[in-house]
């Protein structure tokens, strides 16, 4: 897998280093990170550059750690992560770090019941309960009291995890990490974690992997992002938000839970368990990362315009993409911050 | 030969001039280059051992024997450990040669043994070294698609009725063990079809004559006279197919349902070294490339030193049956 990107990457620098000599003052970008927005990247991407006729962008999508791993070792102009940027790796580059959020996701439980019966609702114990393996059955009594008039099997419940690293998993550990103290203890948060042993917790390889094991197991539920779910037309429950309130995601849930979170000087905000009584519970942002110092002039010229691209017609394509826009004060925030890209 | 022989003599001139100053260095180029590759090879395969052990290293000296034995996998807390994995990749690659070797080795028999007009068994030959053109996330999509839906409701039949065999004492939900295993079979059959037909081949046709000519039956023909001359070469097939197993990655990484626990079950759950690597390669830290190197020199040491015996079974029975290979 690796050798293989590697071997992309190779094949990237070449071209790249052809570039010049075609046309004088074309720039060429190159990024890479990770795999969550990259059906939003490449669009805005691709758009852009068809846009700017001398700015051309290729991104990348090998998954956050390894994009981070690309921008410490200056291959790539810019990366992007779903789990931001650690301060001791920031602290790594001579002249400063960027981090800019640039759109940002929800994630959801999908799952899978004989019917397919529409808007599960799941209180905050009950899936915590699910993912530690302690609520194992359908036909479990808190379960039914949170669906009354749902036909509930009395079926194991299989619960599909990532099995590959990923923000993913990383963001939806942490939420779990908020509102359940016994996960925060015997699993805690991470890219990957160490998931209860049992025969009914199966791991599949990245998102699409985990949709379709769900889509082929009856009474299995799994976390995907929101966009996978909705293309594969997997049913989503709703999730009992801090506030008490029952949220389904892609509606105003997201967007709400975003403007929950303050973000501090370095941009860098998780929400982890957003208040509000709107607020869908499980969203995060993802970011892109610069170099505040760049060798070439025109080259952070173009890093600018590309950002200021994704802000202003990038954003419309959030929402039918299955992202949520970022806010107004946010766009704003981030376009000051994108000065310092120089 | 003949025709080379003929050409070369054209070229000097006469039936038996000596070597011109141009053969000799065609020669002596040919051989270099010959000796080259060889060596070539050699080199390439320390070199990959030097890398990865020397990027494992640190891993090595950090977790030592326990990484073998130990059962976790928690990157958060740094502990790490591959005996689920190990059992897994072992476990699932026996039950594959199980089911594999078995149908292998009888489609094998099938072939050589004139049950069939030769130009039959071509198309049958044929069809089964195909199965080895299909790429292995297309065997996953498959497996996933088609064989999970349809072993379920065969699998929780057995965990219910005979649920006290240890072999069958979970239900099956999605992926497992047991739809890993069977796809994982389909893929080493062409492997140790062809192999074992080679060495069914080997035996001289005048074997099965003289027990025909003592009035054995076909099928006594077969069992008794051509299966034990043919043994240790049928052997060395399913000890490869049995490397080939070990090494598979992508499909068992979509079927086996990567769960980091050891269970007789062949229902549950289990993980493999392959599936592990290449899971967790992209998103890996620095200290977990360490340990996955690690792990990754414990699969090629495995595989080396499987694909090492089959490789000696085979040069046995070659010897064994007079023929050099």
């Amino acid at each position: 897998m690796r050798r293989f990107s590697i071997s992309i990457l190779v094949i990237a620098l070449a071209l790249a280093s052809t570039g010049p000599t075609l046309a004088q003052d074309s720039v060429r970008l190159t990024g890479s990170g990770a795999t969550f927005p990259f059906p939003i990247y490449s669009t805005w991407f691709k758009s852009f550059s068809g846009k700017s006729k001398s700015v051309t962008v290729d991104y990348q999508g090998k998954g956050s750690g390894a994009g981070i791993q690309d921008f410490l070792n200056r291959t790539v102009d810019f990366a992007a992560s779903d789990a931001a940027m650690t301060d001791e790796d920031m602290a790594k580059i001579p002249g400063g770090v960027q981090l800019l959020p640039m759109t940002a996701g929800e994630i959801v439980i999908g799952y899978n019941l004989p019917g397919s019966p529409k808007g599960l609702k799941l209180p905050r114990d009950v899936y915590a309960g699910i993912f530690l393996g302690k609520i194992t059955k359908w036909s479990d009594a808190k379960l039914k009291a949170a669906n009354p008039g749902m036909t509930l099997p009395d079926q194991d419940i299989t619960v599909v995890r990532r099995a590959d690293s990923s923000g993913t998993t990383f963001v939806f550990t942490t939420h779990l990490s908020a509102i359940s103290e016994e996960w925060k203890k015997s699993h805690g948060a991470g890219t990957t974690v160490n998931w209860p042993k049992s025969d009914k917790i199966v791991a599949a390889p990245k998102n699409d992997g985990v949709t379709a094991t769900i889509k082929q197991t009856p009474g299995s539920i799994g976390y995907i992002e929101y966009a996978f779910a909705k293309f594969a037309k997997v049913e989503m429950a709703e999730l009992q938000n801090k506030a008490g309130q029952f949220v389904a995601p892609g509606g105003d849930g997201g967007p709400a839970a975003l403007a929950s979170v303050q973000l501090p000087a370095n941009l860098r905000a998780w929400i982890s368990d957003p208040e509000g009584a709107k607020s869908y519970p499980v969203a995060t942002y993802t970011w892109m990362l610069f170099y505040k110092e760049n060798k070439d002039p025109k080259k952070a010229a173009a890093l600018r315009q590309l950002v200021e691209f994704c802000l202003t017609e990038g954003q419309k394509m959030s929402h039918q993409m299955g992202y949520i826009p970022l806010p107004e004060n946010v766009v704003s925030v981030v376009r000051k911050s994108a000065s310092s890209i120089q | 030969m003949k025709a080379f022989e003929l050409d070369q003599s054209a070229r000097a001139g006469s039936v038996s001039g000596p070597p011109t100053s141009w053969d000799d260095v065609a020669d002596r180029t040919f051989r270099g280059l010959a000796r080259a590759s060889v060596w070539l090879i050699l080199l390439l395969l320390a070199f990959i051992l030097w890398s990865i052990g020397g990027k494992a290293w640190v891993g090595m000296r950090e977790y030592g024997v326990g990484f073998l034995t130990s059962t976790t996998w928690d990157v958060g807390k740094q502990q790490f450990g591959v005996l689920p994995q190990i059992w897994g990749t072992f476990y699932s690659s026996l039950l594959a040669l199980v089911i594999g070797g078995f149908f292998g080795v009888v489609m094998a028999i099938f072939l050589t043994q004139d049950f069939l007009p030769p130009r039959l068994a071509q198309v049958f030959r044929t069809t089964v070294e195909l199965l080895a053109a299909i790429p292995s996330v297309v065997y996953g999509l498959w497996g996933l698609f088609v064989v999970v839906p349809a072993m379920r409701p065969v699998a929780n039949w057995l965990s219910e009725h005979l649920g006290w065999i240890p072999f069958f004492g979970t239900t099956l939900s999605g992926p497992g063990l047991a739809p890993a295993a069977l796809v994982l079979a389909i893929m080493v059959l062409p492997t140790v079809a062809a192999v074992s037909q080679d060495a069914l081949r080997l035996v001289p046709y005048k074997v099965k004559e003289a027990a025909y000519g003592m009035g054995a039956t076909r099928w006594e023909a077969i069992l008794k006279v051509m299966l034990p001359a043919a043994a240790t070469g049928i052997f060395g097939a399913l000890v490869l197919g049995f490397g080939r197993a070990l090494g598979e990655t992508m499909a068992l990484a979509m079927l086996i349902g990567n769960s980091n626990q050891i269970s007789l079950s062949i229902f549950s759950p289990a993980n493999t070294l392959a599936a592990l690597l290449a899971l967790n390669f992209p998103e890996a830290g620095p200290r977990e490339v360490q340990v996955l190197m690690y792990a990754a020199l414990v699969l090629l040491a495995i595989t080396l030193v499987v694909n090492l015996i089959g490789e000696s079974i085979m040069a046995i029975s070659a010897r064994r049956a007079g023929v050099r290979r």
